[in-house]
């Protein structure tokens, strides 16, 4: 009794602690606009990333050169984008609140990505224009 | 027998470890975060000392059990002076610092009778070893309150560190992890060898690499809304 008890407490703050500690990770990238360019390739309009854009977008970072210190952002916040899109599928007979928060999650996890994207790109661009300069 | 999957967990917990100790000396953060400090050195020495013991007298010698415990009993009551520098870096404004050291110890004291309680009663002439692992189980229950508290704490005080924000909760999915699988281990043992074995080596590997994260990534004077980062519940509680 007392095993199932702790059992349940524990899954349940972990659940919570999981999705702040997700948040707090995407929060820092809010913030952030969106270059023409990144708008461009990925064919975005305005500041607004769809949710189904992630997985394209993921692709479109793993084509970039790594700029080395965003790697463990993405893994955490793809495990999150993952975990929302479960809730949002069980929960979507159960409880639409639920699902159109999983939803705005899932929208910020792309947009998170989005703006990797851009940083990305930006660093490629450095690289190459040094090596120009180089030569 | 270990896999090469043990030992690569093991390289980077030691490596994340030794990082957070070397990145708060360079940064002359050391004695802001003298506790945590602490923690993670003698993190990485039980590391050391594990592999050495493992290699020695391997992973079913009753010296491997007995280190792995109760080492795990002294880490997590470090932990909780950790736990402690945050509460007194949350509360540090209000002054409240010494009621929260002797409600610590009231709780540390409080469960370690609670398990030497548990323990007596049971038919076992190895009452030392049962009292440990019966300990490490209910502190890490305990760590998993005391850190939910302090979260709860970070939000309605309205906390804007973003470093503290992202240590607290890293030390959150440790804890909560550690005492979900303890728990799930007492309900369903036959979980252990395919799935719950793996739990407490990957949270014990994922708080230096959570916390290595933060000290390299959040610079000290970074802040962040806390309502844009606690769970729904919390937030809509926060705004109430």
């Amino acid at each position: 009794m007392i095993a199932a008890l702790i059992c349940v407490i524990s899954i349940a703050a972990l659940l919570q602690f999981f999705i702040s500690y997700s948040r707090s990770i995407i929060a820092a990238h809010r913030k952030s606009d969106l270059s023409e360019q990144v708008r461009e390739v990925v064919g975005i309009e305005g500041q607004n990333v769809g949710s189904d854009q992630f997985g394209r977008l993921v692709q479109l970072i793993r084509l970039c050169p790594q700029k080395g210190d965003d790697q463990a952002d993405l893994k955490i916040v793809g495990v999150y984008y993952w975990m929302m899109g479960v809730l949002r599928s069980t929960a979507r007979t159960l409880a639409p609140r639920i699902t159109s928060w999983a939803e705005r999650e899932r929208i910020d996890c792309a947009y998170f990505v989005a703006v990797a994207l851009d940083r990305r790109i930006a660093y490629s661009r450095d690289l190459l224009a040094q090596q120009m300069s180089g030569q | 027998m270990l896999g090469p999957f043990d030992y690569v967990l093991t390289l980077l917990s030691f490596l994340a470890e030794a990082y957070v100790v070397v990145c708060l000396c360079v940064s002359k953060n050391s004695f802001r975060y003298l506790s945590l400090n602490v923690y993670m050195l003698a993190a990485g020495s039980v590391t050391v000392g594990g592999a050495f013991v493992l290699q020695h007298f391997g992973v079913s010698s009753p010296i491997y059990a007995y280190m792995y415990y109760y080492t795990d009993a002294l880490l997590t009551i470090s932990l909780f002076f950790v736990i402690m520098s945050f509460y007194h870096q949350v509360f540090q404004q209000m002054e409240v610092g010494k009621y929260v050291r002797w409600a610590s110890v009231f709780l540390l004291s409080a469960t370690a009778l609670f398990s030497y309680l548990v323990v007596r009663q049971m038919p076992s002439h190895n009452l030392t070893s049962r009292f440990v692992v019966e300990m490490s189980q209910n502190l890490y229950f305990v760590g998993v309150v005391l850190t939910y508290l302090l979260w709860g704490a970070v939000v309605k005080l309205r906390e804007t560190r973003t470093r503290l924000i992202q240590l607290v909760l890293a030390l959150g999915i440790f804890f909560s992890s550690d005492a979900a699988c303890y728990a799930l281990r007492n309900l369903y043992p036959g979980l252990e060898a395919n799935f719950l074995k793996w739990v407490p080596p990957l949270a014990g590997t994922f708080l230096p690499l959570a916390w290595a994260y933060t000290f390299t990534k959040i610079s000290e004077d970074a802040r962040l809304e806390t309502a844009r980062v606690a769970a729904p519940r919390l937030a809509a509680h926060q705004h109430s």
